[in-house]
């Protein structure tokens, strides 16, 4: 009877039902959304792998440390493999095709990341032909890229016009890798800017470090920093994890606002489900006050209200949490440039789960209390 | 409780309401006997505590001086929750407005009740049909509310008044909502409720002809309580 009594009751206003109901999925939708796009903001974080570490020039990324550093790091205990890179900066005819490309030591760079799964086939050649470049399965489909195809980028930081022939498409190994990145051979470039820049020639952008366990990191980065101290390019080096974060703490402020609203979309549709809740239970007061009349206790009437609380709660969360898979993959479609990984975690549906109990909850605490309190002959309007 | 002792005693009952910083007395020193099986009318002008003697015998409201003694239980001593179970097994309200919850059939609505005992949902669906024989709305079990007259709704209600076999029945103005011929039909089975199976009913009205129906009618004037004085033909129509 009670659950009949809570179904009957939660439509008996059809159209405030369904509008919060409506409001509530749009709300959980949104949150779920929102934190997707934070966790995305995290991605590169999040995959980073403990045994490696970045080093850098310490004024900043935009100056370059000399090649010869290479050797000197590799002799530095706790060092397994050494491999460097740049970031080259080129567009894809337009300048609004944005993905990450980088120029980088192939087979030492590939080694130290095996979550790039590539065929030994496609490796071989790719190490073979140094005019050659390897992406990620998703820039792949993005562009429309075959392997054999010549595909021209544009430099910024390398200006001219560059030909690389794709020799392999690698794809993650798990969803948390970023498939849309660009591989080219970093000697390709040096040999170029020997010929055309030279004094650019011999410079890299980082070193990236493979380590032989991950509780080694802190010694071995001070160790490289020391080797290098007062030289003309003092280096930085940390965790790939700490070099990934130093890039989102670029965007703190903006995460902290998308958090924020988050939590703020939640508090609205928490003061929406409260108002229809206190409305339904004011214009039934009546009604509670036979309930209490013919002997029905507090537990009784909160497990009324609450269930109804819950199910208009519960049925919007639901259809929000629903919605959300969809809405993110086209989302992903939309802004996969900037997002390489948007996944709605786990996490995300937890915290959507525990926010439309706490808003159905919350929202009936108030109608609730009134109810239980109230005399019933105030309730039923007899006093003469 | 005594062999032969009335079934409510209420002995020096007072109560008094406060509106701000005033406090307006509404009865005063009431003593009243009503045994089994009886009729009782309670007549009074508009404000002159009838509803609230009413309320305080169905234990709804809290007296604040005086004892009230029913079937041997002292309800003025008890607690809000005991007096929710006392209510649940010794009280059947009939109201003016029928007060039926909206979302449920006519079976259902008398079902209610039922839900405070220990009773299996097939044993409840058998004396809540029962009880809507009782009331000849057998045919309109599966009816809501809005689906049946007022007549009907009010009848509905006396089912789920009785469907517990209450010790009392307490009736607000039960005709005060409902066409002459819809009254009358209430009334009569009021009178049948009272004289064929013995139920002790208490009514609260204005209808001096609802009042004929009963076996005793008192009159309540001021919070004090006296004999109602005669009522004529005339007020009967």
């Amino acid at each position: 009877m009670l659950l009949k009594l809570v179904l009957r009751n939660a439509f008996r206003h059809r159209l405030r039902s369904l509008l919060t109901v409506l409001g509530m999925c749009v709300a959980i939708l949104a949150f779920a959304l929102l934190r997707t796009v934070v966790s995305a903001w995290y991605a590169g974080v999040e995959a980073s792998s403990a045994n490696r570490l970045i080093t850098r020039n310490s004024i900043s990324l935009v100056f370059p440390l000399p090649l010869s550093y290479r050797e000197k790091i590799r002799q530095i205990d706790g060092v397994k493999n050494v491999s460097y890179g740049n970031w080259f900066g080129g567009y894809y005819i337009d300048r609004k095709n944005f993905f990450a490309n980088f120029a980088v030591e192939t087979e030492s760079y590939l080694s130290l990341y095996p979550e790039y799964l590539l065929p030994d086939n496609q490796k071989t050649s790719f190490y073979r032909d140094r005019k050659s470049c390897v992406v990620g399965r998703k820039l792949a489909r993005r562009f429309g890229w075959k392997i054999g195809d010549t595909i021209t980028l544009t430099g910024t930081i390398f200006p001219g016009k560059w030909d690389f022939v794709l020799r392999g498409i690698y794809r993650g190994r798990d969803d948390t890798i970023d498939e849309n990145q660009f591989f080219l051979h970093w000697d390709y470039i040096n040999e170029t800017l020997k010929k055309t820049v030279p004094r650019r020639a011999d410079q890299v952008g980082f070193y990236v470090i493979g380590i032989a366990a991950p509780e080694l990191a802190a010694k071995t980065a001070e160790a490289i920093d020391r080797t290098f101290e007062n030289s003309r390019a003092e280096t930085l080096t940390e965790t790939e994890k700490a070099f990934q974060l130093s890039f989102v703490s670029m965007s703190e402020a903006i995460i902290t606002a998308i958090r924020l609203v988050s939590f703020v979309v939640i508090v609205i549709i928490l003061v929406v489900v409260a108002n229809t809740m206190v409305m339904s239970v004011r214009e039934r007061a009546g009604e509670y006050a036979v309930f209490k009349t013919l002997g029905f206790g507090s537990l009784f009437l909160a497990g009324l209200i609450l269930g109804e609380s819950l199910l208009i709660s519960g049925l919007g969360g639901a259809a929000g949490i629903a919605l959300t898979f969809p809405a993110a993959k086209t989302f992903a479609a939309a802004v996969g440039n900037w997002f390489p990984v948007f996944k709605v975690e786990a996490l995300t549906i937890y915290l959507a789960v525990a926010g439309a109990l706490v808003v159905s909850i919350v929202a009936a605490v108030i109608p609730i209390w009134r109810v239980v309190t109230v005399r019933v002959v105030e309730g039923l309007g007899r006093i003469e | 409780m005594e062999e032969n002792s009335p079934l409510v005693q209420i002995k020096d009952l007072n109560k008094s309401y406060r509106r701000g910083n005033q406090i307006i007395p509404v009865l005063d020193n009431i003593a009243l006997d009503i045994n089994e099986g009886d009729f009782l009318a309670l007549m009074g002008p508009s404000g002159s505590g009838k509803s609230t003697l009413l309320n305080l015998i169905a234990g709804l409201d809290q007296v604040d001086g005086g004892t009230i003694e029913i079937g041997g239980v002292e309800i003025t001593s008890l607690s809000e929750s005991e007096l929710a179970e006392w209510r649940a097994s010794n009280v059947g309200f009939i109201f003016q407005f029928y007060n039926l919850i909206p979302v449920l059939t006519a079976l259902e609505n008398v079902e209610l009740p039922l839900l405070l005992t220990g009773l299996s949902r097939k044993e409840r669906r058998e004396h809540s049909a029962l009880a809507l024989e009782l009331v000849s709305l057998e045919d309109r079990m599966d009816h809501y509310p809005r689906q049946l007259s007022g007549g009907q709704q009010q009848r509905v209600a006396i089912a789920r008044a009785v469907v517990t076999d209450p010790t009392i029945l307490v009736a607000d103005e039960p005709t005060g909502d409902l066409d002459r011929t819809s009254a009358e039909e209430v009334l009569q089975l009021m009178d049948r409720l009272s004289d064929d199976l013995g139920k002790t009913i208490i009514m609260v009205t204005h209808d001096p002809r609802a009042a004929k129906k009963a076996h005793t009618m008192r009159y309540l004037d001021k919070g004090e309580l006296t004999d109602a004085p005669e009522i004529s033909f005339t007020e009967c129509l």
